[in-house]
């Protein structure tokens, strides 16, 4: 009982983020993983590595797993067989949401999941490591440190101005922004970033792939993606994802290429330039 | 059939006593002073010296006889002192009118005064009934044959057992067989012998009427011989795992019929709830109003026909309350299935108060038509013949629907809105139309449930309230948009609740369920036969 | 600054809390002071109702925690209410000493009634105020963080909750409309006498539990808001409206539920257990499946997730009933029917909301 009220957030574990292990270069391990629901396999014997630091875009036609292979990552989806192993130690199948959230991955929604109630600056409060004790819990004031993280952040996704606001009545850009931003608030070491531009003005998607690359080298970042264009504007290494496995891995311009690329997926139609 | 009423046995007997005596008069040697000096013993007899003198009486198989015995019971044998002879009367007035006992000769009038009744007291009548009803066994009807052989059974005797033996060498129905050897049976547990008494206890096992049981358990019990004893006790082993295997088909039965209720409860519901997503309170107030319309028929036609009537009028009574509700409140809220659920438990409220302030508050009696009451023998197994109708009932309403939601446009239409609303709307499925008729067909079907429930329950403005919680948790268990899960969990959940029934008494048994069912979501939210994958994401 | 800023933004709060000093006070006054004649007495029946009020009140604050802001709609919060109301009336029964119709020092008259020799070993200590007490807060507390411990955990949430709630408070029902069970059947228990000395039906003693009821529902109001204003309050919103969203960020949202469901249920028996010395019974008629629900459309008439919503409704709906079940029995169903509907369709955030939007209007 006394461990349920201090751990409302699971700071109870007796893992840490400090204990993730990258050494060898590499911070996210899945490695013949497999899940199939009533018989259709949607992710089908997937073996992928992504490095510290690195940014990666996925992309592939629908169906493909990519959104499956997110739920997996970040344990809301079980897989059948297979490892995933955030560094060399930290094994996620064993860790549920909330643990692998403060393990240090942050995790965006295709479609924009802010709390729409509350204020910008309430969104990232809610988000900020650190606060969920059941000490920090029961407070509704911030610290001055506190204040100037939450200040960075706002600065870092240009909501500066807006943070009296709710977020209900955001821009779709600025909520996806203000979602972003409450992924930083968590200080993850690897972000999940599923279609960020989806519904983005040509101007706000240049201000994503600023804000992406910029996150990059601090942080590992995996985006999911369906335009190109924005693909090719951010991403050094491409994964094609394919029925539920990895098809290529490269990058866009060598994948662009690759006949069997084109044929399951870039010749599919012309939606993708 | 043993439990039919004495009653029925002696009227049957009587039918084919007359039977026997016109096609085999002469079979019995007429000895009528015989006759005439033990009946006229019957005047000073006390009742144990009648119970011998009337078994004697069938031993002479006098052509009279059976006449005789059945004035005998009806109290209608008097002796008459002027003439010194035995007359029977013919009817109850100051002045009788009667014939000779022994001929049959019409003897004219007599006063009261001048003739003295030959009592019978109570014994004596079941004695001369079963005497009366051996005499069947020379009927052409096995039925009637098989009723002389039961009451054979009730009061086994030595002319009785004559007869059987008899009867036994040229029986051709197999069955009766069985049931002649055993009777035999248990007329040599009477023997002197006690070799064949061992027999006879060994031949009687597995038979579970009382009339048999009680003999062998008495013979296990006191029997002056330890093989026959041994004997004995082994046959009612045998007996006792019969009762006990019998019991427990009685108990799936009645599960099944519980399970069917529950299913026909539950299955609109599983169509409203499992295929539109909607949580419709007022469903046990659609099957109310259903078991209404019943009552309503039944005051307009003979009870034997109102019940075909009643099952389409319940459907479309019911159908078009839910079209009234879906187009009037529901179409507004889908996509907030909390306040659904709020505001439909509104209109059950509103359909109760409505029903209590036009039909009064008190129950109304539904009669049951003579087609549903009484029992039938379903093998071993004595069911009453309105649950097996409504599990048959059952299993149609459920084939029906499921052909409708399969085989038709519509079904096609509604499975498609289920799987895909935005899809199916993009293929020219007429949304709106299709959500109003699944929603009708989904209440329809609870007003035929509730004919089905006028004929099980009383019917009130209550009666839909009892029954919500336990449909919500047919369909939850077996898994939302699933009817064949509904089907499984409906009849799991009947039978589950009569199993616990004998130990822990019918309110008990419902919490235990009730109990289990809230820790089975717990472990299983998405109930028996969940759909998975992204469908399942709602 | 006297009052802390949470309770300093929140004017409607404030109104509510000058209401119940005001009734906290003049109830007393109108009741004990002003003669009977006088045509401001307020008969003890008048006090008696109001207190009743505060009490349904109370539960209503405790649904709107869950279900205005952290998005559960319990459907059997009336029998964490009962279950209150049974710890406190094991109490009052335990008073009555001889003083029943069989006069057993110990036994209460239906366990006489049932032939029972000795006190079932569940009701040993309920004889101590301090005891029951207790138990009003433990026994519904028990039961809602054991039932949110496993149906949280296992991930059940919306009507799939709802359905399972309902069920819960129905089981109950069925349970203690049992003889064997030990709390009286059908009838419950009733016919107290006295609490902690004092006769119950003086007219001193009505007040004292008035006062208490406002007490109470102050209390509870407060601590309720101060929660929703911490950020354990945004954690509630945020799991209410993307509960993926809150567990993505790190939080363990079946704990928080658990927790706070539990919370509301002990707020729930405490109202409950207020209740029955108020109204002199409590029978298994209040763990039926519509108290529960009814409880909930106080709260969608008021406006959820305001709290002080919860509290209008309660006490509005409340007054309706109890005049029209006076005037006009066979309307009352049907307004209550209506209410839901309405309130669903037109005004699905409350009266609070309308109030409101029509502030926002004119401003």
């Amino acid at each position: 009982m006394s461990e349920l009220i201090s751990d409302l957030d699971g700071s109870g574990l007796r893992l840490r983020q400090e204990d993730v292990d990258a050494r060898h270069g590499i911070l996210l391990y899945l490695e013949e993983v497999t899940v199939s629901f009533d018989g259709f396999k949607a992710i089908d014997n997937l073996s992928l590595y992504i490095g510290d630091g690195e940014l990666r875009c996925i992309i592939g036609p629908n169906g493909a797993g990519k959104t499956t292979m997110m739920d997996i990552i970040t344990g809301k989806t079980r897989p059948d067989s297979g490892r995933v192993f955030f560094g060399q130690t930290i094994d996620l199948l064993k860790l549920d949401e909330p643990a692998i959230a403060r393990m240090g991955i942050g995790r965006k929604f295709q479609r924009p999941t802010v709390i729409e109630p509350l204020t910008v600056l309430e969104n990232l409060e809610l988000a900020m490591s650190g606060a969920k004790r059941m000490r920090g819990l029961l407070t509704s004031r911030l610290s001055g440190e506190e204040r100037d993280r939450i200040g960075a952040v706002l600065e870092k996704i240009g909501l500066t101005e807006h943070h009296e606001r709710l977020a209900g009545i955001l821009a779709h850009g600025q909520k996806q922004w203000l979602e972003i931003g409450m992924l930083l608030m968590q200080e993850p070491r690897l972000l999940l970033v599923d279609e960020p531009v989806a519904g983005m003005t040509p101007a706000e998607m240049d201000r994503t792939a600023e804000l992406l690359r910029s996150l990059a080298g601090s942080h590992s970042v995996v985006v999911v993606e369906h335009d190109m264009g924005f693909v090719r504007s951010i991403a050094d290494q491409v994964t094609v994802l394919h029925q539920g496995r990895v098809l290529a891995e490269g990058r866009l311009e060598e994948l662009q290429i690759d006949p069997m690329v084109i044929e399951v997926y870039l010749g599919a139609g012309d939606a993708y330039h | 059939m043993v439990s039919r009423t004495p009653f029925c046995a002696g009227l049957a007997g009587l039918a084919l006593m007359l039977v026997a005596l016109l096609t085999s008069p002469t079979l019995y040697a007429a000895d009528d002073a015989t006759l005439q000096t033990t009946l006229v013993q019957l005047r000073e007899a006390d009742f144990a010296e009648k119970a011998a003198l009337v078994e004697s009486l069938a031993a002479q198989d006098h052509p009279r006889m059976a006449t005789i015995l059945k004035a005998l019971a009806d109290s209608r044998l008097y002796y008459q002192t002027d003439g010194d002879r035995v007359v029977i009367g013919l009817n109850d007035a100051a002045e009788i009118t009667i014939e000779d006992a022994v001929s049959g000769a019409a003897l004219g009038q007599a006063g009261k005064r001048d003739l003295d009744r030959i009592t019978a007291n109570n014994r004596l009548r079941g004695m001369i009934e079963n005497l009366l009803a051996s005499l069947g066994l020379a009927s052409a009807d096995p039925q009637q044959r098989r009723l002389a052989v039961e009451a054979f059974l009730r009061s086994p005797n030595p002319v009785g057992a004559e007869r059987l033996k008899a009867q036994l060498a040229v029986e051709p129905d197999q069955k009766l067989k069985e049931l002649l050897t055993v009777a035999l049976a248990l007329a040599d547990l009477a023997s002197e012998d006690a070799t064949v008494r061992a027999k006879a206890a060994t031949a009687m096992g597995g038979w579970t009427p009382s009339e048999i049981r009680g003999p062998l358990m008495q013979a296990a019990a006191a029997d002056s011989d330890a093989a026959v004893r041994e004997a004995a006790k082994i046959a009612l082993a045998k007996t006792e795992f019969r009762l006990q295997m019998l019991g427990w088909a009685e108990t799936l039965f009645f599960g099944l019929s519980l399970g069917s209720v529950l299913i026909l409860a539950a299955i609109g519901l599983a169509v409203t709830f499992g295929v539109m997503g909607v949580i419709n309170m007022a469903h046990g107030e659609l099957m109310m109003l259903g078991a209404y319309t019943t009552w309503l028929v039944q005051q307009w036609l003979p009870v034997n026909w109102s019940l075909p009537v009643a099952v389409p009028l319940a459907f479309l009574v019911a159908a078009l309350v839910g079209i009234a509700i879906e187009r009037g409140i529901i179409r507004f809220l889908y996509g907030r299935p909390l306040e659904t659920l709020l505001a439909t438990f509104g209109v059950s409220l509103i359909l109760q108060q409505a029903v209590r302030s036009i039909f009064s508050p008190l129950n109304r009696s539904v009669a049951t038509p003579d087609w549903m009451s009484g029992t039938i023998l379903l093998g071993p197994l004595e069911v009453t013949l309105n649950r097996l109708i409504i599990v048959g009932f059952c299993i149609a309403v459920f084939a029906a629907l499921w052909l409708a939601l399969q085989r038709t446009r519509l079904g096609l239409e509604v499975r498609a809105v289920a799987q895909n609303r935005a899809m199916a709307r993009a293929m020219g499925v007429r949304s709106a139309r299709v959500d109003a008729l699944t929603f009708g067909l989904g209440s329809g079907i609870a007003g035929v449930a509730g004919v089905a429930l006028s004929q099980l329950t009383n019917v009130g403005p209550n009666l839909g309230q009892s029954y919500i919680v336990d449909s919500f948790m047919v369909v939850v268990f077996g898994g939302v948009g699933n009817l064949w899960g509904t089907l499984v969990a409906g009849l799991s959940l009947g039978v589950a609740n009569k199993l616990l029934e004998p130990w822990a008494g019918a309110v008990l048994a419902k919490i235990v369920v009730l109990v289990f069912l809230i820790l089975f979501i717990q472990k299983r939210p998405r109930g028996l036969f969940p759909q998975r994958g992204r469908a399942a994401e709602v | 600054m006297l009052l802390p800023r949470w309770l300093l933004s929140d004017r409607a709060g404030l109104v509510l809390l000058a209401v119940l000093v005001i009734l906290g006070v003049g109830v007393p006054v109108l009741n004990l002071l002003v003669p009977a004649d006088h045509p401001l007495h307020l008969s003890a029946y008048t006090v008696t109702v109001l207190g009743k009020y505060l009490c349904y009140a109370l539960l209503a604050v405790a649904i709107d925690l869950v279900w205005g802001y952290m998005g559960i709609l319990s459907l059997g919060h009336a029998a964490f209410f009962a279950l209150g109301g049974y710890c406190f009336g094991m109490y009052l029964m335990r008073q009555i000493g001889t003083r029943g119709v069989y006069g057993d020092p110990n036994l209460p008259d239906f366990m006489v009634f049932l032939n029972w020799t000795e006190l079932p070993w569940y009701w040993s200590g309920f004889g101590h105020f301090g005891f029951a007490l207790l138990m009003v807060m433990v026994v519904p507390g028990l039961l809602a963080f054991v039932f949110g411990w496993f149906a949280f955990r296992s991930r059940v949430s919306g009507v799939y909750l709802s359905i399972i709630t309902q069920a819960l408070t129905y089981a109950l029902m069925l349970a203690f409309f049992r003889n064997e069970m030990g709390f009286g059947g059908n009838n419950g228990l009733t016919d107290f006498k006295e609490i902690l000395g004092y006769p119950l039906h003086a007219d001193e003693t009505r007040i004292v539990l008035f006062i208490l009821s406002a007490l109470a529902l102050a209390g509870g109001y407060l601590l309720c808001r101060w929660l929703v204003s911490t950020r354990l309050g945004r954690v509630l919103v945020a799991i209410r409206d993307s509960e993926d969203r809150a567990r993505f960020l790190g939080y363990r949202v079946e704990r928080v539920k658990t927790l706070v469901f539990t919370l509301s249920a002990v707020l729930a028996g405490i109202a409950g257990a207020l209740y029955v010395p108020q109204v002199g019974i409590i029978n298994p008629g209040e763990f039926a499946p519509l108290n529960s629900i009814e409880a909930v459309i106080w709260v969608a008439v008021g406006g959820r997730g305001t709290l002080v919503g919860a509290v209008a409704g309660a006490v509005l709906v409340n007054y309706a009933k109890t005049w029209l079940t006076g005037a006009l029995p066979e309307i009352w169903l049907f307004a209550l029917g209506g209410l839901f509907v309405a309130v669903t369709l037109l005004l699905p955030q409350g009266l609070i909301g309308l109030l409101r939007r029509r502030r926002e209007v004119t401003s």
